[in-house]
């Protein structure tokens, strides 16, 4: 039996069944799983988005997240809130050539090269979205490190520019060099800090390790042995807090646009 | 099929006598990434039991209509797909862990353990048998895993499986945490000494000089 294994004919047989089998086992494992892991990622989303306004307060996570957190969708260009468009996913929208915008090299400053038109804010409100007391907003915010996108959430005071928390739940830089994005004691320097200065312009300064001025309302502490990454972190700011970012919606949240909403 | 003697054997001889990590020095890679918090060296461990195991078991299934020229890829095809469903499955009921394992839990498709058992054992014996190679190497690899993992949390972080055993300094306890013990390596100093250990009472492991 073994001796005509080596036939070209039973190769092919044997090498085309096996592929045939294995890839019918994939596929239905991801097929079959795929619900439960979108639960799990959705789950996942509302926890990164309640960790960063402090809310993450044990129990049940979409208990809390329908408690303290409005969902808005912000059309990037004017500013403007509109209605959820039919069939969203931010990750898929921000590349797709319909529902993203393609940015020249000039503007490009986080290394992105799309920004889908319409990106989700999460308005937080301390005590449950009944009471209509804005706490925070949340914004989300991409922009290359060294080797990967870094995924952030970024909260800022109602006052759309105090940063009240900045959480990177995803991101692939260098273990324990890149990596201390997420560790929340380097995350920790940006509260209090000023997203924006008088003028309304990007202002957040990431600087060299050890040089932040503790009175500065704008400098931090870059991460030390993570260079690019840290300029991948000042990028991601000058990006979504400038022009092609989320600043004519910051502009509008400054005139007032969410006290009468 | 084989008598209870060879059963025990294979099932937990890699456990001391003649363990992957120590003695064959396979596999290490993945001992060093996932080794800082017990939970997850443990899903890790988890992980590749099965995988070794049911690779074991399909490659020694069709091991008579494997084409010798071609055995590599068909091992290889078989080891990633399990390694692929396990990944699914842990991104379905273990998030969490998954999240963190990230890139390792694909890793195992090129862990040597694997390879190794199926080149070495399943390519030559009995799906049933080769079965229980797979789950006594995954042993083998857990043993030192866990050690491994056990030393590096207690001592660099001052937790078992995330429960707090010595109150650190930072939160109005006593122990400075070990810094190092959380790098990556410190895990090769650990698995030195696991080997050392090993070999002062099992001097037939000693390498002849």
């Amino acid at each position: 039996m073994s001796s005509n294994n080596d036939s070209i004919s039973k190769t092919l047989i044997v090498v085309i069944s096996l592929c045939l089998v294995c890839a019918i086992i994939v596929s239905t494992a991801a097929v079959q799983l795929r619900p439960q892991q979108n639960a799990n990622k959705l789950l996942d989303s509302q926890k990164n988005v309640l960790a960063v306004t402090g809310l993450l307060t044990g129990g049940n996570i979409s208990e809390l997240y329908s408690k303290h957190i409005e969902e808005r969708f912000v059309d990037m260009d004017s500013g403007e809130f509109v209605e959820k468009p039919a069939n969203y996913d931010y990750r898929k929208f921000m590349k797709s050539p319909d529902e993203s915008v393609r940015l020249s090299g000039e503007e490009d400053l986080a290394s992105i090269k799309t920004r889908a038109k319409v990106a989700p804010v999460y308005l937080a409100y301390e005590n449950g979205v009944a009471s209509g007391e804005l706490s925070a907003i949340v914004l989300p915010v991409h922009g290359y490190g060294l080797w990967s996108t870094m995924h952030a959430f970024l909260a800022l005071g109602a006052d759309g520019t105090t940063i009240k928390g900045l959480n990177y739940y995803e991101q692939g830089e260098t273990a324990g060099l890149g990596g201390e994005v997420q560790n929340p004691k380097w995350v920790a320097q940006f509260e209090g800090k000023k997203l924006l200065d008088a003028s309304g312009e990007p202002a957040i300064k990431v600087v060299k390790p050890g040089n932040a001025s503790p009175d500065s309302a704008f400098e931090v502490d870059g991460l030390s042995g993570a260079t690019l990454t840290s300029n991948g972190v000042q990028y991601t700011f000058d990006f979504w807090a400038g022009a092609k970012g989320f600043a004519p919606f910051l502009a509008k949240v400054r005139d007032g646009a969410l006290n009468n909403g | 099929m084989a008598n209870a003697k060879e059963i025990k054997t294979v099932l937990f001889g890699p456990v001391f006598a003649n363990n992957p990590i120590a003695l064959q020095v396979l596999g290490i890679c993945s001992a060093l990434a996932v080794t800082t918090k017990m939970d997850k060296a443990l899903v890790m461990c988890i992980a590749l039991t099965l995988v070794t195991a049911f690779s074991n078991f399909f490659i020694s299934l069709i091991r008579n209509h494997i084409p010798s020229s071609v055995r590599i890829i068909v091992q290889m095809t078989i080891i990633a797909s399990l390694v692929i469903v396990v990944d699914q499955l842990l991104k379905a009921f273990a998030y969490d862990v998954a999240k963190e394992l990230s890139v390792f839990v694909g890793l195992i498709i090129t862990n040597c353990i694997v390879m190794g058992r199926a080149e070495a054992y399943a390519m030559k014996s009995a799906p049933g048998i080769s079965f229980l190679d797979g789950i006594g190497n995954g042993l083998g690899y857990s043993v030192v895993l866990m050690t491994v993992a056990f030393i590096r949390e207690l001592g660099g972080s001052g937790t078992v499986f995330g429960i707090e055993i010595l109150p650190l300094v930072k939160d109005g306890g006593w122990y400075q945490p070990m810094g190092l013990l959380l790098m990556p390596p410190s895990a090769f100093i650990i698995i030195a000494g696991f080997i050392w250990i090993l070999r002062t009472f099992r001097t037939e492991q000693v390498e002849k000089a």
